[in-house]
């Protein structure tokens, strides 16, 4: 389900975990800094000049490879451990954040995050899924894989929001809703089919992000408001290249194919007119600059709650659903 | 069945066994094997005589026997933009929907029709398992929204098959769409006060049970059918371990507390009847043998069920 991470490792460098792609750039950085630190040693040695050069010939690297990402790198990209989580957006961009747990039914999934807040002041109720940032986040969070009470969780608080005319922020990063034996008996369809349900009944407005990877049904359950926003390097698909690739060529291996033909790029989802924002990311991708990432979906987010403002809840929801009827109707001649 | 045997009119008989070829006249039960005579089959819809399995039966020929004398009137779909993201993995998508054309005879995976069963008017949604897989796409999601809206002009309940691998990989995240799309087809039903009945056939499968499949008023399954998010196959390399007997099985749900009912194919167009009515509010259904009903192309100008009285 999740793709591997070719982490080349990089002692001296920064903290990067380096995609495979990646690697020429991993050479460069790391002469330069190796240049630094034999400099730091000795005091004679002056480094500085051809280390600049070097860090200049990195950041050149670095912007042609991200201004012609093939999909399936995108996809690594948007799988990139370091890429902001909904916990760093939650933090970053709302105040009194005061999260709410459970679904009132089985247990509080840790996949599914969320609560009351502030967003520039106002109070929303926000959520989304949480992958974990480090190995035991990861085992917390079940690397952002909801089970149905998470899903629950998240009809819970839509419905808190629409009780007390909340606006919904969602933040959306999953590979996909776990495929485990507990979650199938407890109603994993059924769970992900209400959330889909309670988005599309919703009278407040609600806006989604996708922020990393929007895996499937397990996405579509928090994706399906007002608007949806896609970060440049995100990616968003009824299946995983590899699970397509699996199925459809035999080979798993040929997800880099299969990535291609699905179309699950932001671009290409802007074109089918899925989506309706594409927010740019730093150079080198969100995992780069993590702040400045999240302080360009804050912009986003606030400017399309804005074009919601003031609608009325039967209207918001009329256009809600026309905007789903209308969906696809022209295909990539959108 | 004898309401099929006294009323069928020759032309549909003939639809009915149209892909049974006389080469064909033996099928092998995909369960336990048994070779079945395909008479025997017509008579028991498809269900395996020896063990019991619910084998596919496609839309036409439920229909054929879920409808009044087999007499149902086509609800149109709206077409859906052939191979909208031009895809192609070893062959070509619009090479694949051909071929599934030309071995089903079907237009695509999804049958909508009109007409009356025990006399109760309804419209009626099945998905051709046979098609594709009955893999959801831009028409299927086409073809729930005309159900959908169909059902509301008419005032009638809607009646869903479903069967499905899932999501058609080929549309890409437009068949990803097709979950929020067919959930707003299931929202207008629930707003008209209309009854929305899912009939969860073998297999149901993936985005397909994660949204109108198991958004119903009432669940109804067919014996053994398997009904799930994650295939097993997939859990089993998760969690690497064996799932137990049954698992994801009709019953299996129906003891987990997912559906209402199980009931077999053979008692399932009496449910059905029985279900609507009640939800309708009519009277209780006249049983026995009924004259004929009336051609296919005046259903309109029959009394039209009111939900309200
Ligand atoms: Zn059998």
């Amino acid at each position: 389900m999740r793709g591997h991470i070719d982490a080349i490792g990089n002692p001296g460098a920064p903290m990067h975990t380096y995609l495979d792609f990646e690697k020429p750039l991993s050479e460069i950085e790391g002469k330069a800094e190796e240049l630094r630190a034999m400099a730091r040693s000795n005091a004679e040695m002056d480094v500085e000049r051809e280390a600049a050069a070097l860090d200049a010939k990195a950041q050149s690297l670095l912007a042609s490879l991200y201004s012609d990402l093939t999909p399936w790198r995108k996809c690594q990209v948007a799988r990139h451990p370091d890429r902001p989580h909904t916990s760093r957006y939650i933090a970053d961009l709302f105040t009194d954040y005061t999260p709410l747990a459970g679904d009132r039914g089985f247990a509080d999934d840790q996949a599914v995050l969320g609560g009351l807040a502030r967003f520039n002041d106002r109070p929303v109720v926000v959520l989304g899924h949480e992958k974990g940032a480090n190995t035991q986040g990861r085992l917390t969070h079940n690397f952002g894989m909801a089970r149905p009470e998470g899903y629950r969780k998240a009809v819970r608080l839509m419905d808190l929001a629409d009780r007390f005319s909340l606006p919904v922020v969602a933040l959306v990063d999953t590979p996909g809703a776990y495929p485990g034996k507990g979650a199938e008996e407890r109603g994993q369809s059924e769970a992900i089919a209400r959330a889909t349900e309670k988005c599309l009944s919703i009278g407040v407005p609600m806006v989604s992000v996708i922020v990393g990877e929007g895996g499937s049904g397990g996405a579509v359950a928090l994706a399906s408001g007002d608007r949806v926003a896609m970060l440049e390097h995100s990616v968003y698909s009824v299946i995983s290249p590899e699970g397509c690739a699996s199925i459809l060529w035999k080979d798993a291996g040929k997800m880099r194919e299969a990535a291609e033909a699905l179309r699950l790029t932001a671009q290409d989802l802007a074109t089918l007119g899925v989506i309706d924002r594409i927010i740019p990311e730093p150079v080198g991708g969100a995992q780069r600059a993590p702040e400045d990432t999240v302080a360009s979906v804050g912009i986003a987010i606030a400017e399309l709650l804005a074009e919601l403002d003031g609608t009325e809840r039967e209207a918001l929801i009329a256009a809600r659903r026309k905007r789903f009827l209308d969906m696809g109707a022209n295909g990539l001649a959108a | 069945m004898n309401w099929i045997s006294n009323y069928v009119r020759p032309k549909i008989n003939s639809l009915f066994s149209r892909r049974e070829m006389p080469e064909n006249l033996w099928t092998k039960c995909d369960e336990c094997g048994t070779m079945l005579f395909h008479r025997e089959l017509r008579e028991t819809l498809n269900v395996c005589s020896n063990c019991g399995h619910h084998m596919t039966l496609v839309p036409r020929d439920r229909f054929i026997s879920l409808f009044d004398g087999g007499v149902f009137t086509e609800v149109p779909v709206p077409p859906a933009t052939p191979d909208p993201l031009n895809f192609r993995d070893g062959r070509r998508y619009a090479e694949r929907m051909r071929s599934a054309q030309r071995d089903t005879g079907e237009a695509e995976a999804m049958l909508v029709a009109e007409g009356d069963i025990g006399r109760t008017p309804i419209v009626a949604a099945a998905q051709d398992f046979s098609f594709m897989a009955g893999s959801m796409g831009m028409y299927v999601g086409n073809a729930i929204i005309a159900a959908a809206e169909r059902a509301v002009t008419l005032g009638r309940p809607l009646i869903l098959f479903s069967a499905a691998g899932g999501a058609r990989m080929q549309e890409g995240i437009l068949s990803l769409m097709q979950m929020p799309r067919a959930t707003v087809a299931v929202q207008m039903l629930k707003d008209a006060r209309l009854p929305y009945i899912v009939v969860l056939t073998h297999p149901t499968t993936g985005g397909v049970t994660a949204s109108y499949a198991m958004l119903g008023d009432i669940h109804i399954a067919e014996p053994g059918a398997l009904i799930c998010f994650a295939g097993p196959r997939v859990i089993e390399q998760t969690i690497r371990e064996k799932l137990p007997e049954g698992f994801q099985r009709a019953e299996y749900l129906l003891e987990h507390g997912m559906l209402d009912r199980v009931a077999p194919r053979q008692d399932m167009r009496e449910e059905l009847i029985t279900i609507t009515r009640l939800l309708m509010g009519l009277s209780p259904e006249v049983k026995g043998e009924l004259p004929a009903p009336a051609p296919p192309s005046a259903p309109e100008t029959k009394p039209a069920a009111d939900p309200q009285t």
